[in-house]
Protein backbone atom coordinates (compact mmCIF):
# COMPACT_ATOMS: atom_id res chain seq x y z
CA UNK A 1 0.00 0.00 0.00
CA UNK A 2 2.81 2.78 0.97
CA UNK A 3 4.22 1.90 -2.09
CA UNK A 4 1.88 3.59 -3.84
CA UNK A 5 1.01 6.62 -2.03
CA UNK A 6 4.55 8.28 -3.24
CA UNK A 7 3.87 7.90 -6.71
CA UNK A 8 0.37 8.87 -6.02
CA UNK A 9 1.55 11.88 -4.91
CA UNK A 10 3.71 12.70 -7.77
CA UNK A 11 1.33 12.15 -10.19
CA UNK A 12 -1.25 14.59 -8.57
CA UNK A 13 1.04 17.29 -8.12
CA UNK A 14 2.17 17.20 -11.57
CA UNK A 15 -1.52 16.85 -12.75
CA UNK A 16 -2.47 20.09 -10.76
CA UNK A 17 0.28 22.15 -11.86
CA UNK A 18 -0.21 21.29 -14.92
CA UNK A 19 -3.59 22.13 -14.86
CA UNK A 20 -2.61 25.48 -13.35
CA UNK A 21 -0.64 26.12 -16.17
CA UNK A 22 2.80 26.04 -14.38
CA UNK A 23 5.53 24.63 -15.57
CA UNK A 24 5.68 21.71 -13.59
CA UNK A 25 9.58 20.18 -14.89
CA UNK A 26 11.03 23.13 -14.83
CA UNK A 27 9.35 23.76 -11.47
CA UNK A 28 10.90 20.22 -10.19
CA UNK A 29 14.37 21.04 -11.21
CA UNK A 30 14.58 24.61 -9.63
CA UNK A 31 13.38 22.94 -6.44
CA UNK A 32 15.94 19.82 -6.85
CA UNK A 33 18.80 22.61 -6.94
CA UNK A 34 17.48 23.87 -3.65
CA UNK A 35 17.87 20.68 -2.52
CA UNK A 36 21.19 20.34 -2.94
CA UNK A 37 22.25 23.72 -1.59
CA UNK A 38 20.16 22.18 1.42
CA UNK A 39 21.95 19.00 1.62
CA UNK A 40 25.78 20.90 0.96
CA UNK A 41 24.99 23.26 4.15
CA UNK A 42 24.51 20.26 6.18
CA UNK A 43 27.91 18.06 5.29
CA UNK A 44 30.04 19.61 7.24
CA UNK A 45 27.98 19.53 10.61
CA UNK A 46 27.60 15.67 9.39
CA UNK A 47 31.02 15.32 9.27
CA UNK A 48 31.97 16.48 12.55
CA UNK A 49 29.09 15.18 13.94
CA UNK A 50 29.31 11.43 12.89
CA UNK A 51 32.84 11.46 13.61
CA UNK A 52 32.12 12.10 17.43
CA UNK A 53 29.48 9.52 17.50
CA UNK A 54 31.06 7.27 16.18
CA UNK A 55 34.07 7.43 18.47
CA UNK A 56 30.89 7.15 21.20
CA UNK A 57 29.94 4.09 19.69
CA UNK A 58 32.70 2.23 19.56
CA UNK A 59 34.22 3.24 22.95
CA UNK A 60 31.14 1.86 24.35
CA UNK A 61 30.17 5.28 26.15
CA UNK A 62 26.72 4.95 24.28
CA UNK A 63 25.84 1.78 25.57
CA UNK A 64 27.00 3.48 29.70
CA UNK A 65 24.70 6.39 28.64
CA UNK A 66 21.36 4.22 27.23
CA UNK A 67 22.04 1.94 30.66
CA UNK A 68 22.00 4.62 32.92
CA UNK A 69 18.81 6.28 31.62
CA UNK A 70 16.89 2.92 30.70
CA UNK A 71 14.56 3.67 34.35
CA UNK A 72 13.42 6.85 32.90
CA UNK A 73 13.21 5.45 29.20
CA UNK A 74 11.14 2.03 30.46
CA UNK A 75 9.19 4.54 32.01
CA UNK A 76 7.69 6.22 28.80
CA UNK A 77 8.62 2.78 26.74
CA UNK A 78 11.04 4.59 24.75
CA UNK A 79 13.24 2.10 23.42
CA UNK A 80 16.66 2.99 25.72
CA UNK A 81 18.59 2.79 22.98
CA UNK A 82 17.60 5.85 21.35
CA UNK A 83 18.57 7.80 24.25
CA UNK A 84 21.65 9.68 22.48
CA UNK A 85 18.83 10.69 19.79
CA UNK A 86 16.43 11.70 21.91
CA UNK A 87 18.80 13.83 24.41
CA UNK A 88 20.13 15.68 21.49
CA UNK A 89 16.93 16.22 19.24
CA UNK A 90 15.49 19.25 20.80
CA UNK A 91 19.39 21.19 20.42
CA UNK A 92 20.31 20.19 16.74
CA UNK A 93 18.94 18.87 14.03
CA UNK A 94 21.87 17.97 12.01
CA UNK A 95 23.24 16.02 14.81
CA UNK A 96 19.91 14.50 15.18
CA UNK A 97 20.29 13.28 11.93
CA UNK A 98 23.80 11.98 12.56
CA UNK A 99 22.81 10.27 15.72
CA UNK A 100 19.73 8.38 14.33
CA UNK A 101 21.41 7.71 10.93
CA UNK A 102 23.89 5.84 13.10
CA UNK A 103 21.27 4.16 14.70
CA UNK A 104 19.96 2.76 11.70
CA UNK A 105 22.82 1.29 10.62
CA UNK A 106 24.15 -0.24 13.73
CA UNK A 107 20.71 -1.68 14.18
CA UNK A 108 19.54 -2.09 10.97
CA UNK A 109 17.04 -0.27 9.23
CA UNK A 110 14.00 -1.98 9.53
CA UNK A 111 14.69 -3.12 12.67
CA UNK A 112 12.27 -1.97 15.69
CA UNK A 113 15.41 0.63 17.16
CA UNK A 114 15.98 1.59 13.54
CA UNK A 115 12.35 2.62 12.64
CA UNK A 116 11.38 4.19 15.70
CA UNK A 117 14.55 6.24 15.15
CA UNK A 118 13.42 7.22 11.73
CA UNK A 119 10.11 8.58 12.84
CA UNK A 120 11.55 10.51 15.74
CA UNK A 121 13.18 12.14 13.47
CA UNK A 122 10.41 12.53 10.57
CA UNK A 123 7.94 13.59 13.69
CA UNK A 124 9.85 16.01 15.53
CA UNK A 125 11.46 19.70 15.36
CA UNK A 126 14.88 21.23 16.63
CA UNK A 127 12.59 22.77 19.53
CA UNK A 128 15.12 24.98 21.12
CA UNK A 129 16.27 26.30 17.75
CA UNK A 130 12.70 26.92 16.75
CA UNK A 131 12.14 28.75 19.78
CA UNK A 132 14.58 30.75 19.49
CA UNK A 133 15.13 31.81 15.56
CA UNK A 134 11.06 33.35 16.46
CA UNK A 135 11.65 34.88 19.77
CA UNK A 136 14.88 36.21 18.56
CA UNK A 137 12.82 37.46 15.19
CA UNK A 138 9.52 38.74 17.04
CA UNK A 139 12.05 40.01 19.73
CA UNK A 140 10.35 38.67 22.91
CA UNK A 141 12.49 38.06 26.21
CA UNK A 142 9.46 36.76 28.15
CA UNK A 143 8.80 33.14 26.90
CA UNK A 144 6.58 32.63 29.49
CA UNK A 145 5.14 28.56 29.28
CA UNK A 146 6.36 28.18 25.61
CA UNK A 147 9.00 25.41 26.36
CA UNK A 148 7.72 23.17 28.57
CA UNK A 149 4.67 23.42 26.08
CA UNK A 150 6.94 22.25 23.62
CA UNK A 151 8.87 20.38 25.33
CA UNK A 152 5.63 17.94 26.28
CA UNK A 153 4.80 17.99 22.49
CA UNK A 154 8.26 16.80 21.92
CA UNK A 155 7.75 14.03 24.74
CA UNK A 156 4.56 13.20 22.99
CA UNK A 157 6.21 12.45 20.00
CA UNK A 158 8.74 10.09 21.47
CA UNK A 159 6.45 8.34 23.09
CA UNK A 160 4.10 8.22 19.91
CA UNK A 161 6.95 7.20 17.53
CA UNK A 162 7.58 4.34 19.70
CA UNK A 163 3.87 3.28 20.35
CA UNK A 164 3.07 3.48 16.23
CA UNK A 165 6.34 1.35 15.37
CA UNK A 166 5.32 -0.96 17.73
CA UNK A 167 1.79 -1.14 16.48
CA UNK A 168 2.69 -0.61 12.94
CA UNK A 169 5.37 -3.17 12.46
CA UNK A 170 4.89 -6.57 14.95
CA UNK B 1 28.96 27.75 22.42
CA UNK B 2 26.65 24.80 23.35
CA UNK B 3 27.68 22.50 20.33
CA UNK B 4 31.37 23.40 21.62
CA UNK B 5 30.31 22.26 25.32
CA UNK B 6 28.90 18.98 23.30
CA UNK B 7 31.22 17.97 21.31
CA UNK B 8 34.33 18.22 24.41
CA UNK B 9 31.76 16.28 26.83
CA UNK B 10 31.48 13.75 23.71
CA UNK B 11 35.32 13.25 22.71
CA UNK B 12 35.90 13.18 26.91
CA UNK B 13 33.37 10.79 27.62
CA UNK B 14 34.69 8.38 24.64
CA UNK B 15 38.03 8.40 25.93
CA UNK B 16 37.08 7.42 29.44
CA UNK B 17 34.72 4.56 28.51
CA UNK B 18 37.21 3.58 26.08
CA UNK B 19 39.65 3.03 29.00
CA UNK B 20 37.50 1.60 31.08
CA UNK B 21 36.18 -0.61 28.81
CA UNK B 22 37.34 -4.49 28.53
CA UNK B 23 38.40 -4.43 25.22
CA UNK B 24 41.12 -2.73 23.56
CA UNK B 25 39.21 0.18 21.29
CA UNK B 26 41.28 2.11 18.75
CA UNK B 27 39.79 5.30 18.90
CA UNK B 28 41.38 6.60 15.96
CA UNK B 29 40.68 4.03 13.56
CA UNK B 30 36.76 5.15 14.92
CA UNK B 31 37.85 8.60 13.85
CA UNK B 32 39.14 8.13 10.74
CA UNK B 33 35.88 6.07 10.30
CA UNK B 34 33.36 8.44 11.22
CA UNK B 35 33.94 11.37 9.05
CA UNK B 36 34.14 8.93 6.13
CA UNK B 37 30.45 7.51 7.20
CA UNK B 38 29.56 11.62 6.99
CA UNK B 39 30.71 12.01 3.45
CA UNK B 40 29.17 8.63 2.25
CA UNK B 41 25.60 9.35 4.07
CA UNK B 42 25.46 12.51 2.28
CA UNK B 43 26.28 11.34 -1.04
CA UNK B 44 23.88 8.37 -0.18
CA UNK B 45 21.14 11.20 0.36
CA UNK B 46 21.87 13.64 -2.23
CA UNK B 47 19.39 12.16 -4.66
CA UNK B 48 16.22 11.84 -2.68
CA UNK B 49 17.13 14.79 -1.13
CA UNK B 50 17.03 16.75 -4.87
CA UNK B 51 14.26 14.86 -5.68
CA UNK B 52 11.71 15.54 -2.58
CA UNK B 53 12.75 19.30 -2.66
CA UNK B 54 11.70 19.88 -6.67
CA UNK B 55 8.15 17.98 -5.71
CA UNK B 56 7.83 20.42 -2.39
CA UNK B 57 8.45 23.52 -4.87
CA UNK B 58 6.06 21.85 -7.57
CA UNK B 59 3.41 21.21 -5.11
CA UNK B 60 3.98 24.76 -3.64
CA UNK B 61 3.30 26.19 -7.26
CA UNK B 62 0.47 23.27 -8.11
CA UNK B 63 -1.93 25.06 -6.12
CA UNK B 64 -1.46 22.33 -2.80
CA UNK B 65 -0.99 25.15 -0.65
CA UNK B 66 -3.99 26.96 -1.65
CA UNK B 67 -6.12 23.72 -1.26
CA UNK B 68 -4.36 23.05 2.29
CA UNK B 69 -5.22 26.90 3.01
CA UNK B 70 -8.94 26.24 2.39
CA UNK B 71 -9.11 23.19 4.36
CA UNK B 72 -7.12 24.93 7.72
CA UNK B 73 -9.48 27.64 7.95
CA UNK B 74 -11.81 26.71 10.38
CA UNK B 75 -9.17 25.27 12.38
CA UNK B 76 -6.68 28.16 12.26
CA UNK B 77 -9.30 30.47 13.71
CA UNK B 78 -10.16 28.37 16.46
CA UNK B 79 -6.69 27.54 17.49
CA UNK B 80 -5.26 31.65 16.20
CA UNK B 81 -8.52 34.18 17.16
CA UNK B 82 -6.42 37.03 16.01
CA UNK B 83 -7.02 35.13 12.49
CA UNK B 84 -10.83 35.97 12.22
CA UNK B 85 -10.34 39.68 11.86
CA UNK B 86 -6.52 40.14 10.11
CA UNK B 87 -6.18 38.54 6.72
CA UNK B 88 -2.82 39.09 6.69
CA UNK B 89 -2.18 37.35 9.69
CA UNK B 90 -4.42 34.35 8.24
CA UNK B 91 -2.46 34.86 4.96
CA UNK B 92 1.13 34.28 6.52
CA UNK B 93 -0.08 31.53 9.20
CA UNK B 94 -1.55 29.16 6.69
CA UNK B 95 1.56 29.75 4.45
CA UNK B 96 4.11 28.55 7.55
CA UNK B 97 1.58 25.44 8.17
CA UNK B 98 1.39 24.96 4.34
CA UNK B 99 4.71 25.34 3.83
CA UNK B 100 6.02 23.07 6.92
CA UNK B 101 3.89 20.56 5.70
CA UNK B 102 5.18 20.55 2.31
CA UNK B 103 8.47 19.87 3.55
CA UNK B 104 10.00 23.42 2.58
CA UNK B 105 11.13 24.38 5.78
CA UNK B 106 13.45 27.46 4.37
CA UNK B 107 10.10 28.60 2.96
CA UNK B 108 8.36 28.01 5.88
CA UNK B 109 10.43 30.23 8.24
CA UNK B 110 10.07 33.87 6.87
CA UNK B 111 6.39 33.34 6.95
CA UNK B 112 6.60 32.12 10.26
CA UNK B 113 8.07 35.27 11.43
CA UNK B 114 5.96 37.73 9.89
CA UNK B 115 3.17 35.92 11.76
CA UNK B 116 4.59 35.89 15.19
CA UNK B 117 6.00 39.67 14.78
CA UNK B 118 1.80 40.62 14.06
CA UNK B 119 0.85 38.72 16.97
CA UNK B 120 3.13 40.66 19.27
CA UNK B 121 1.19 42.38 21.87
CA UNK B 122 2.15 46.41 21.17
CA UNK B 123 1.28 46.87 24.90
CA UNK B 124 4.48 44.64 26.04
CA UNK B 125 6.12 43.85 22.73
CA UNK B 126 8.72 41.72 24.89
CA UNK B 127 6.22 39.11 26.45
CA UNK B 128 5.30 36.16 24.54
CA UNK B 129 1.38 36.04 24.13
CA UNK B 130 -1.03 33.32 24.57
CA UNK B 131 -1.31 32.46 20.40
CA UNK B 132 2.43 33.37 19.67
CA UNK B 133 3.19 30.32 22.21
CA UNK B 134 0.76 28.37 20.17
CA UNK B 135 2.34 29.12 16.84
CA UNK B 136 5.50 27.84 18.24
CA UNK B 137 4.42 25.35 19.97
CA UNK B 138 2.43 24.01 16.35
CA UNK B 139 5.80 24.77 14.41
CA UNK B 140 8.28 22.44 16.76
CA UNK B 141 5.45 19.79 16.31
CA UNK B 142 6.40 19.05 13.01
CA UNK B 143 3.43 17.86 10.79
CA UNK B 144 5.16 16.54 7.36
CA UNK B 145 3.63 15.19 4.57
CA UNK B 146 6.95 13.50 3.34
CA UNK B 147 9.92 13.22 5.62
CA UNK B 148 11.91 13.52 2.44
CA UNK B 149 15.41 13.80 4.67
CA UNK B 150 14.96 10.38 6.83
CA UNK B 151 13.38 8.43 3.57
CA UNK B 152 16.92 9.66 1.98
CA UNK B 153 18.95 7.86 4.68
CA UNK B 154 16.62 4.93 4.71
CA UNK B 155 17.27 4.41 1.61
CA UNK B 156 20.97 5.11 1.41
CA UNK B 157 20.86 2.59 4.08
CA UNK B 158 19.86 -0.24 1.30
CA UNK B 159 15.79 -0.26 3.12
CA UNK B 160 13.53 -1.08 0.20
CA UNK B 161 10.48 0.36 1.65
CA UNK B 162 11.81 4.04 2.82
CA UNK B 163 8.91 5.43 2.89
CA UNK B 164 6.84 2.52 4.75
CA UNK B 165 7.16 4.96 8.00
CA UNK B 166 4.56 7.19 6.58
CA UNK B 167 1.81 6.33 8.61
CA UNK B 168 3.73 5.93 11.39
CA UNK B 169 5.04 9.70 10.97
CA UNK B 170 1.74 11.20 10.63
CA UNK B 171 -0.03 9.55 13.50
CA UNK B 172 3.19 10.61 15.74
CA UNK B 173 3.32 14.13 14.24
CA UNK B 174 -0.47 14.79 14.48
CA UNK B 175 -0.82 13.62 18.33
CA UNK B 176 2.31 15.39 19.46
CA UNK B 177 0.70 18.87 17.62
CA UNK B 178 -2.66 18.13 19.20
CA UNK B 179 -1.43 17.66 22.60
CA UNK B 180 0.84 20.19 22.83
CA UNK B 181 -1.55 23.07 21.48
CA UNK B 182 -3.69 21.72 23.66
CA UNK B 183 -1.06 21.65 26.96
CA UNK B 184 -0.46 25.27 25.74
CA UNK B 185 -3.97 25.97 25.97
CA UNK B 186 -4.65 24.91 29.46
CA UNK B 187 -1.22 26.20 30.90
CA UNK B 188 -2.39 29.41 29.24
CA UNK B 189 -5.87 29.43 31.34
CA UNK B 190 -3.65 29.54 34.39
CA UNK B 191 -0.71 31.27 33.60
CA UNK B 192 -0.69 35.13 34.75
CA UNK B 193 1.88 37.78 34.13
Amino acid sequence: MTGYIVPAILILATALALHKKEDAYGLLVTGAADGLKLLLSIIPTLVILLTAVTMLRSSGGIEHLSRWLSPVFRLFSIPPETAMLVLIRPFSGSAALAVGAELMATYGVDSQIGRTAAVMLGSTETTFYTVSVYFGAAGIQRTRYTIPAALIADLTGFVMSSLTVRLLFP
Amino acid sequence: MLMAWIWLVVLLFSVISGIFSERTIDLGAAIAEGSQKGISLAIGMAGSMCLWSGVGTLMDRAGLTGLLAKLLRPLLHRIFPGTRTDPALERDLSANICANFLGLGNAATPMGIRAAKRMTDPRQPQTATDQLCRLIVLNTASIQLIPATVAAIRSQLGCAAPFDILPAVWITSLCSAGLGVTAAWCIGKVWRT
